[in-house]
């Protein structure tokens, strides 16, 4: 990713991560009590992005795992804990990188995870947490995946103007929006899976995280 | 229905799915980055990574050790607080 772009996104996503931090230490001082659950909420995005699933273009990729957190806390701290998984990946996995860590952030952790949050807002009062809760899941994914396709278009246009930068969003987005779409639905019904356990296991969670 | 039977069915289904697609088609099964990676060198044929990871795992064998510690870490963390929770409301 050239120069430019890598302080663009880093510029971008910075404040939206140290405003999601100064949420959770907010959150936690004033219920301890949702420090738990936001753990959960961070481990999920742990596990899921950490697994590579076959889909059915060919190629692998992996989910964000962010629905939870955004259906728990909103957009701002789900920001700010997927930062922490990228950070994990950026230094011990060489995945994705330093230079790319605010652009993986801004999609992953901001853009996403927000029309994710809007999906789970429209959606919340016609039907269950759950169902919602898979509607939010694979919005935020796939959305991921898109913004991605847009970031790494706009840093490599196949020509001049606006139209290299099209050009270029189809081609990545052939590769990874298309793969990501079986993927986004797994996503989704692991996700409603444990958010339905949560709620057996606490139901008072309802009352705690949803949504800030 | 009850909740155990029907979340192992759910992932039991996910498990049967993904070995369908890989059995039925059986292609080599890259990572979408890679091949991200491949499209950016045919866009920009001049470009090159102009930084390269401060460490990179020595091999694949370690990355995915470091992936699946990634998971177990947060599969820990899940199983831990849902039977933290569980067991404070019995």
């Amino acid at each position: 990713m050239p120069f430019e772009w890598c302080v663009i996104w880093y510029a971008f996503s910075l404040p939206i991560i140290a405003y999601g931090a100064w949420k959770v230490k907010k959150k936690i001082d004033e219920d301890p009590s949702s420090k738990t659950l936001i753990a959960v909420a961070g481990a999920f995005i742990f596990v899921l992005s950490a697994l590579k699933i076959p889909s059915v273009t060919g190629s692998c990729s992996h989910p964000t795992g962010t629905g939870i957190a955004v259906v728990l806390f909103g957009p701002v701290v789900t920001a700010f804990l997927s930062a922490i998984v990228l950070l994990y990946q950026a230094l011990l996995l060489a995945h994705g990188g330093i230079t790319t860590l605010g652009a993986n952030t801004a999609s992953m952790g901001v853009i996403g995870p927000f029309f994710g949050w809007i999906a789970y807002k429209l959606v919340k009062n016609r039907t269950s947490l759950v169902t919602s809760t898979f509607i939010a899941t694979v919005i935020a994914d796939w959305v991921t995946y898109v913004v991605t396709s847009f970031q790494l278009a706009a840093a490599f246009p196949s020509g001049a103007g606006i139209s290299g930068v099209i050009k270029s969003a189809i081609v990545f987005g052939e590769i990874f929006a298309v793969t990501q779409i079986p993927l986004a639905i797994i996503e989704g019904i692991v996700a409603a899976l444990l958010i339905r356990y949560l709620v057996q296991a606490k139901p008072e969670i309802v009352g705690v995280g949803v949504s800030a | 229905m009850r909740l155990m039977p029907m979340i192992f069915l759910c992932l039991l289904g996910i498990v049967g799915i993904l070995l369908f697609t890989t059995v039925v088609m059986a292609e080599e099964w890259a990572g979408a980055d890679e091949k991200a990676e491949e499209a950016i060198t045919k866009i920009d044929p001049n470009y090159e990574p102009w930084f390269s990871p401060i460490w990179e795992p020595p091999s694949g064998e370690i990355e995915s050790l470091l992936f699946s510690l990634q998971a177990a870490i947060g599969a820990l963390i899940i199983g831990y607080v849902l039977g933290y929770y569980k067991a404070k409301r019995s």
